[in-house]
């Protein structure tokens, strides 16, 4: 397992050195400049712009910046933002805690719905439920989120006015933040009423951005019971006489699981892109948006080590994943 | 001796092909997404034709005007203006024009893109095929979404960048399935059959092995079709697709945002013709998939 | 509605348990998040709404609702025959705010002022970098640097600030935002603490609110600063709502999540009014945007040319469908709502008739151009690229063909600016401190239609600059005033611009909101702001 373990990590280092390629490359040929977009209509003269540059460090050569970059990365020093000025790394874990909420949220309601409904619908191959519930995913599987989440609000929040239009919380609480989390700091806080209007703030975000990885694992569930059930052992146990309920829980599903959880791994790309959408409607103040505006305004040490923590992230989601796929399923360490 | 052979292959092909539809007919939902998208493509096709009214024309005394059968809309403008005065219909039928362009051009060069990329990977190995994969790695490693927007950010918002841009974002896939399927039929005994009757590396990897690995392909094509059409309208609602007054249905989308409390159609409609074109291309991709696997023809 | 009144029920529990009851709280859902919350170094509205305006103050004010200067935290000034020296006489008794990590042991005095002015002048100065990569671009833009000679301690409550040349929007300028006063004694505290950049984080000002707390993108909360010099402020509480989406403030704003909202979409603005919980203020900004042609590339050299273009443009139409009636057509290149404004110049007619036959009497004919429309939207001009579209198509009556273009915006900012630059660019400008110079020597100059000014349309009128010259060294108010009315009719046939229209600003906030004065500069302060049960 040790062995597995370090073979995949080295396999992560030059991946992860391509992505600080491809982050520092592609924001350094963005176009635009921030020391013009800083200055608005008024402009600002030649003198006073190569002295900004210098300022800023864009009067070296691009690979003197890079290794200054690297450099920097490695003593946990992902830059300033040119915007705020703030470090990156502060602000990025200041907004880090909304997204992970949201994102978690999505991934346990796709989670717990979607996996009974493909399973259910495995098992009743053919019936209505099957049908219905199938289509209903593959609708899902199709949605343009950010639609989609226009159409709630105007549902929900307009027509209705059950939930709130945006943000995380009713303003009238206040209380410090301890974890992040706000479903659990509203806990903490003891206040009243503040758990509930965190979760009716988080209710219809969740349920957007949920949506597509909702219908992956529904659709994902279904096909790998069916594949199991039409296997060798399953077949055998029912012939055995094994009650069918029996076989489903503890042969089919189990097996099939394996497949799922992968599934359920891979979405933590799919809800990242998602969030970038269901945050920018949603005004959820999370690092989605965070990256959409700072592209805009081409703050590119908030891009670049932005886009870097993200697919960091992704990575160690994944290898998580095939960790556990190897923990669930010996033969694949073995290989 | 060859009359026989080629005879044989085209009576193969037909059979082959009587079992798809056999097969695709099957699925009752992927004979409905096959005929919405063949009304798609009519549509495209005769948009000019179709539509009443020219798609960027603003008729200023029509601004933002209700469907026709709400209370002040007009016959004229059957599913109501937008904020400048254009048909909304109009628009809606010409942006089908740009969702299958997008579609195609996406899935087509991802498709050549990848293939390429997975057959000198698969075929050479070592560490060209390592340093391919590095390289697809790092690009799976983002989010698609927000990769293809910081492309779009490099090169400029525009249709043609978005296309590249997600068009780069996809390729990996089709690379990493290209590359397994190669692999897989390398080993295989027609192969090597093939390379002691001296058959060229160039010759090898298009004529005998590629078209013995399309059906993931296929499958994978319908899937990123969908895909494309809905990643380019988010592209286009984030402002970094189609520009105004191209009528793409997520660029409409962007720009009626501001309209959301107020005239709920130019929101609806563009929202819902994203949506049943995605899942009629997608209804028609479990079909294909389900006619083309023939591991899940079983069950 | 029904979430209203599940909100207003937890309320009333919280007031229960902790009895925190009978607080007024204050809900602004505001449009973006501050950069920081140090004034001086950033140049945002936004920034300055969070910061500069709830928590500083400075050595003179606008008076509120209007752009007169008048004593801040400066009672009094004197300025020199000469005028290039004033002299400060300084507020006493006025307090400086406290936090957990600092509680003053002085009141306001001359030290701060001379820190407040020299760390953002002195490249040299310990505070200058306080935070790595800062710098000070409203100090810069100003020319406050070779403005300023010398900011000097007469004793603790006078101070006198010497110019190298006189100039007479100076009274205005300090009382701008970056010229906020901040405190030496909390600077001198973070220093010794090694929190340097904590004056960025937790500002501590003389204002009429206090800084409470800031969760990034999220929300700020200020508290009532019980010992402002001041008027003490009507609310308890006041906290800012980042919304950046226009349509969802309006949302908040209707279910009762937020008392007042900026910057409301056009489109929205008829269901606001018809809203019975909701009340409207409107003003004409203190704006423009324009169209600026290239003066100095053929046939755009032609004022007649210039004047026809203008002719064939209708403003009315661009009004109704880009800024949904909320703008005024502009003749003039300042605003009607600042002093100097001409009123008696007459606006080119709508006439594409005349238009065509003056093009064909001026030998312009196939005529095909270039429009620029920016990619952003901005206070002056809600949709460039739809204000475009409308232009191309009137263009084209009088057989003029236009092609848009659009840059990133960075890149539209500068190529717009690069000499010879093909085609028409749409832009506009929002006033910083309500003086005739700011618009009119900015925009239109000699001096500012070069690389790095901001003369789009390259115009160099030598006898409209010598007015501007003039106007800028002259302390009477009436003479400048006569000098910049010469200059707009100068401007008028000449036509270097097309000037579109001022946008109106709109604020739509609950009825239960009194004493909101809307800020000809765009500024939202809430220290008169009271709110009903």
């Amino acid at each position: 397992m040790v062995r597995f373990l370090l073979a995949k990590l080295l396999y992560l280092i030059p991946t992860f050195l391509g992505i600080t390629i491809i982050a520092f490359g592609f924001v350094r040929i963005l176009p635009g400049d921030p020391v013009l977009l800083m200055a608005g209509e008024r402009g600002v003269s030649p003198e006073r712009h190569a002295e900004l540059s210098a300022q800023l460090g864009f009067d070296k050569p691009v690979v003197m910046q890079y290794l200054d970059f690297l450099w920097r990365l490695l003593h946990g020093d992902f830059g300033n933002s040119l915007v705020t000025k703030k470090p990156v790394l502060t602000e990025f874990l200041a907004l880090f805690p909304a997204t992970l909420e949201l994102g978690l949220c999505a991934i346990l309601i796709a989670t717990l719905v979607g996996v009974p409904v493909g399973v259910l619908a495995a098992i009743k191959r053919g019936s209505w439920f099957d049908q219905v519930s199938m289509t209903t995913a593959l609708v899902g599987f199709s949605m343009p989120i950010f639609w989609w989440g226009l159409l709630l609000i105007i549902f929900f929040s307009g027509f209705l006015g059950w939930t709130p239009v945006s943000g995380r919380i009713s303003l009238m609480y206040f209380f410090p933040q301890v974890t992040g989390f706000m479903l659990i700091d509203s806990l903490l806080s003891g206040q009243q009423g503040a758990f509930i209007s965190a979760v009716s703030h988080l209710i219809l975000p969740s349920v957007v951005l949920a949506t597509i990885p909702l219908a992956v694992i529904a659709r994902q569930t279904r096909s790998a019971m069916l594949e199991v059930m039409g296997e060798d052992y399953v077949r055998t146990a029912r012939a055995k006489g094994m009650p069918s309920r029996r076989v489903i829980g503890v042969h089919a599903l189990r097996n099939a699981m394996i497949p799922v959880v992968t599934t359920i791994g891979l979405q933590i790309g799919v809800l990242m892109a998602g969030a970038i959408l269901t945050e920018t409607i949603f005004s959820w103040p999370g690092i989605g948006k965070w990256m959409i505006d700072s592209i805009s305004r081409r703050d590119y040490p908030v891009v670049q080590s932005g886009l870097l923590l993200i697919a960091g992230m992704v990575m160690i989601v994944n290898l998580l994943v095939d960790l556990t796929y190897g923990l669930i399923n010996p033969r694949i360490r073995a290989s | 001796m060859s009359n026989t052979a080629e005879l044989s292959t085209a009576a193969i092909r037909r059979q082959m092909l009587a079992e798809f539809w056999f097969y695709f007919r099957q699925n009752r939902g992927a004979v409905a997404g096959l005929f919405v998208f063949i009304l798609l493509v009519l549509t495209a096709v005769f948009a000019s034709v179709l539509a009443p009214h020219d798609p960027t024309a603003q008729y200023r005394d029509a601004l933002l005007l209700p469907p026709v059968w709400q209370e002040g809309g007009r016959a004229e403008f059957l599913l109501g203006t937008d904020a400048v005065g254009r048909d909304m219909l109009s628009r809606l039928i010409f942006g089908a024009q740009y969702s299958l362009f997008i579609g195609i051009v996406v899935v087509s060069i991802a498709l050549f893109g990848g293939i390429f990329i997975g057959l000198i990977a698969g075929f050479f190995r070592g560490w060209v095929d390592a340093l391919i994969m590095r390289v697809m790695d790092v690009i799976l490693a983002f989010p698609s979404l927000l990769l293809a927007l910081v492309l779009v950010a490099v090169l400029g918002p525009g249709l043609t960048n978005a296309m590249i841009a997600i068009a780069i974002v996809y390729q990996p896939h089709f690379a990493r399935l290209t590359r397994a399927a190669v692999m897989g039929e390398m080993r295989r005994e027609y192969v090597t059959a093939a390379r002691v009757a001296g058959a060229g590396n160039i010759r090898l990897m298009f004529k005998t092995i590629l078209p013995n690995c399309l059906a993931p392909l296929i499958v994978q094509a319908t899937l990123s079709f969908s895909a494309a059409v809905l990643d380019s309208a988010a592209l286009g609602f984030l402002g970094m697709g189609a520009q105004p007054p191209a009528p793409e249905w997520g660029t409409m989308l962007a720009e009626a945002r501001e309209f959301i409390l107020r005239a709920w159609w130019v929101v609806t409609f563009p929202g819902l013709a994203i949506l049943v074109s995605v899942l009629a291309i997608n209804m028609m991709g479990d079909g294909l998939r389900d006619a083309l696997d023939p591991k899940l023809k079983r069950s | 509605m029904k979430y209203l009144s599940r909100s207003l029920l937890a309320v009333s529990a919280l007031a229960l348990t902790t009895a925190v009851a009978e607080a007024k709280t204050f809900v602004y859902c505001s449009e973006a998040s501050p950069e920081g919350f140090d004034p001086s170094p950033y140049t945002a509205g936004t920034t300055f709404d969070a910061s500069a305006h709830p928590i500083y103050n400075r050595l003179t004010e606008f008076k509120k609702g209007t752009t007169e200067v008048e004593p801040g935290l400066a009672e009094s000034w004197d300025v020199s025959e000469d005028g290039t020296e004033y002299t400060f006489h300084l507020r006493e008794g006025v307090k400086w705010q406290s936090n957990d990590r600092f509680t003053p042991t002085r009141d306001f005095n001359a030290d701060d002022v001379v820190f407040s002015f020299e760390r953002q002048g002195d490249p040299d100065h310990p505070w200058h970098q306080y935070i790595p990569g800062i710098t000070y671009e409203y100090y810069t833009s100003m020319d406050m640097p070779n403005l300023v000679k010398s900011v000097e301690k007469i004793d603790d409550y006078t101070v006198k600030i010497t110019l190298n040349q006189p100039e007479a929007p100076f009274l205005a300028n300090i009382a701008m935002p970056f010229a906020s006063i901040v405190s030496k004694e909390y600077a001198d505290t973070l220093e010794e603490a090694g929190a340097k950049e904590d004056l960025n984080n937790l500002p501590i000002g003389t204002g009429p609110f206090k800084f409470v707390a800031y969760q990034k993108d999220a929300v700020i909360r200020y508290q009532k600063n019980a010992d402002y010099w001041g008027d003490a402020p009507l609310i308890d509480d006041l906290v800012f709502a980042i919304t950046p989406d226009s349509s969802v403030r309006l949302q908040k704003l209707k279910a009762g999540e937020c008392h007042l909202m900026p910057y409301p979409s056009p489109a929205d603005l008829e269901s606001i009014r018809s809203d019975d919980s909701l009340k409207l203020d409107e003003q004409p900004g203190l704006n423009v945007g324009y169209l600026a042609y290239n003066t100095t590339v053929e046939p755009f050299d032609n004022p007649k040319v210039r004047k026809a273009l203008n002719m064939a443009i209708n403003k009315e139409a661009i009004i109704d469908a880009v800024f949904q009636g909320a703008a005024e057509p502009a003749k003039n290149p300042i605003p009607p709502t600042m002093w100097s404004y001409n009123d008696s110049i007459e606006d080119d007619p709508y006439d594409p008739e005349a238009a065509k036959a003056m093009l064909e009497e001026e030998g312009v004919t196939d005529l095909s151009m270039n429009i620029w429309a920016m990619p952003v939207q901005r206070p002056y001009m809600p949709n460039a690229r739809r204000t475009a579209e409308l232009m191309q198509e009137d263009l084209s009556k009088v057989g003029v063909s236009a092609n848009i273009v659009s840059y990133e915006w960075g890149e539209y900012l500068a190529k717009s600016m690069e000499a010879g630059r093909d085609g028409a660019v749409i832009l506009g400008w929002t006033g910083d401190n309500g003086d005739p110079d700011n618009f009119l020597s900015v925009l239109l100059s000699c001096d500012s239609a070069k690389e790095g000014g901001a003369n789009r349309a390259f115009w160099c009128n030598e006898e409209f600059s010598d007015l501007l010259q003039q106007a800028k060294v002259t302390a009477d108010q009436a003479e400048r005033t006569d000098l910049y009315e010469q200059a707009q009719v100068i401007f008028k046939e000449q036509a270097p611009w097309l000037t579109i229209a001022h946008s109106t600003q709109y604020v739509p906030m609950s009825t239960k909101v009194s004493g909101f004065k809307m800020s000809p500069l765009g500024d939202f302060t809430f220290e008169d702001v009271d709110l009903a049960e």
